[in-house]
């Protein structure tokens, strides 16, 4: 009897109801995201002998992962094309966040937001393939370059190689860089950048002094939110990617449809995501101060 | 000036996003295989060739299925999160709301073969169902994020007035609560059947033996003489799904404008 009272007035507290009403999703998340990942981590430890999977706990895998110098190479690539693609993508994105949130009038923001994002919801897989008909060797590029006697040959570091995946991811994920920027920069008071004017800043000064400090909670944001995903990326390296371009995801994609090896396969998943957590989380220590000074 | 070399790089930079779009209707036109400059000239046979093609139909039936059992799953899930994120507290909410968001920032291939094993090992075939299954997890952020500014941007004390007017709180969420998010969930339903038709690497790892339509183009493009029909193909998807996204946006604005609130197409 007291239990049902308890119960009766759990259930009109507000944690409650929202306990309740969290639930379905919260589940389905623990089913289909949580339970799924702690399975990969426990089959990273696993092996497999031909089709039966082996489930004494071992740490072969891992041994292999690091003694086999494919892997290591696949891996350094990933982190250096993942951190080029960022590193790119971020510094031209900065400008055009800073022009639509500076420059352009407050009516037509949402339009060039718009604009911006539409390229993103268009056919990824299509989108891919089009960069490699723009930077292939009878290429858009190339045959306009050649037309207009620019060179001579057709350019020929521009696809089939590390560039290539570059160029491509940029401009995939543009929009992921550039809204949170955009969105950190709406939130500066403007009257923070008048007063810096009035107290004798330049206009360079002031950007660098206030405007940058306050915009970087965005800049990291973005970058992670640019770093993290290109990492796992599969379709870029494998269309215009060539051998020399290939990242981890194909090497775990082979892993587990072509060489069926899922626990090795699992092994560089659950590596790959930890080096990049590390080095997610040493980013957002190094620009610890600036996300301090938001609070 | 300082923003006038700022606007030039703005719309340079927007060339930048546009060519390879820009580049699909114009090969997906010509009238020649090779897809390079200079062009041949006009032919509608690649559009036609679409008509004639039985495998694209399944795969574009399947990818239909797919996209709209998960938009109204997504969309469900997301009502749920969304509304206890902006109406409620509770102890660990932001530990929960981050973990429901994390599938936004993980890898695609990482939930996509965490779920392959998981389905393998329970003895599972694989099919439309397990697509449906890994694109509710990665719309269901996507929805939330939609509806969260719908659910924050609520007037709670018209909630309260139906309330106190006697209504019940079923039909105050039915009668008030509903129609004020409606845009959203609208917004909501076009988002995430738009990510679910273009998904890829997650379709590609739980389709089993009937393709989506992504797959079914990732295998065409492995064949040179096929490539000026994507490219139409392309051009439909394209022009479909500006469309879809035009809409959504004209429902996330309304919505903006009923709940009172003003747009800067930011998060102010």
């Amino acid at each position: 009897m007291r239990l049902a009272q308890k119960i009766g007035r759990m259930r009109r507290t507000d944690a409650a109801s929202g306990i309740l009403l969290v639930s379905p999703t919260a589940l389905y998340a623990i089913l289909l995201l949580a339970a799924p990942l702690a399975t990969i981590f426990a089959f990273s430890f696993w092996t497999q002998d031909y089709l039966t999977i082996d489930r004494s706990w071992t740490l072969a895998n891992y041994r292999t992962a690091i003694s086999e110098p494919i892997y290591g190479q696949l891996m350094l690539r990933s982190l250096w094309i993942s951190g080029a693609v960022t590193a790119s993508t971020v510094v031209l994105a900065f400008p055009i966040a800073y022009f639509v949130s500076f420059h352009v009038p407050p009516a037509r923001k949402s339009l060039w937001i718009f604009l911006i994002t539409i390229p993103f919801w268009t056919s990824y897989l299509i989108r891919v393939f089009l960069w490699k008909v723009i930077l292939g060797y009878n290429g858009v590029l190339n045959s306009t370059l050649l037309g207009l006697g620019i060179i001579d040959a057709p350019l020929t570091f521009i696809l089939y190689n590390a560039n290539a995946v570059v160029i491509t991811l940029a401009h995939a994920f543009a929009p992921f860089a550039i809204l949170p920027i955009f969105v950190a920069l709406e939130k500066i008071d403007r009257a923070l950048l008048e007063a810096s004017r009035d107290l004798g800043e330049t206009r360079v000064t002031t950007f660098l002094r206030v405007t940058l400090p306050l915009a970087m909670p965005g800049v990291v944001a973005a970058v992670l939110i640019v770093f993290i995903p290109t990492i796992g990326d599969y379709v870029t390296p494998r269309l215009v990617g060539g051998p020399d371009g290939l990242m981890i995801a194909n090497m775990i994609q082979t892993q587990f449809l072509q060489l069926n090896n899922a626990p090795m396969g699992a092994t560089l998943a659950v590596l790959a995501m930890f080096i990049v957590t590390l080095v997610a989380l040493i980013f957002v220590g190094l620009n610890r101060r600036f996300l301090r000074r938001q609070q | 000036m300082k923003g006038g070399w700022l606007k030039i790089y703005a719309l340079a930079y927007l060339l930048f996003l546009y060519a390879p779009i820009a580049l699909l209707p114009v090969f997906a036109f010509n009238d020649g295989t090779i897809i390079a400059f200079p062009l041949r000239g006009f032919t509608l046979e690649w559009f036609a060739e679409l008509g004639r093609i039985e495998a694209l139909h399944g795969a574009v039936l399947n990818s239909l299925v797919i996209a709209v059992s998960t938009a109204v799953l997504a969309t469900v899930l997301g009502i749920c999160a969304a509304r206890s994120a902006a109406r409620y507290d509770y102890p660990g909410k932001r530990g929960v709301m981050g973990f429901i968001m994390l599938p936004l920032v993980l890898p695609e291939i990482i939930v996509a073969v965490s779920l392959l094993v998981v389905l393998l090992q329970l003895g599972l075939s694989l099919g439309a169902w397990s697509v449906i299954l890994g694109h509710v997890l990665i719309c269901t952020p996507f929805s939330i994020a939609i509806l969260n500014s719908a659910f924050q941007n609520l007037d709670r004390s018209l909630e309260e007035a139906a309330v106190d007017l006697g209504e019940t709180p079923w039909s105050t969420f039915r009668l008030i609560t509903l129609p004020l998010v409606m845009p959203g969930i609208i917004s909501s339903l076009l988002i995430s059947f738009t990510i679910s038709l273009d998904e890829f690497i997650i379709a590609f790892f739980l389709t089993g033996a009937e393709p989506t339509l992504p797959v079914y183009l990732w295998g065409q493009l492995r064949f040179p003489q096929k490539i000026p029909v994507v490219m139409a193909l392309g051009t439909i998807l394209v022009a479909l799904s500006i469309l879809l996204l035009t809409t959504a946006e004209y429902f996330r604005r309304r919505g903006v404008a009923r709940a009172g609130g003003k747009d800067t197409g930011g998060f102010l």
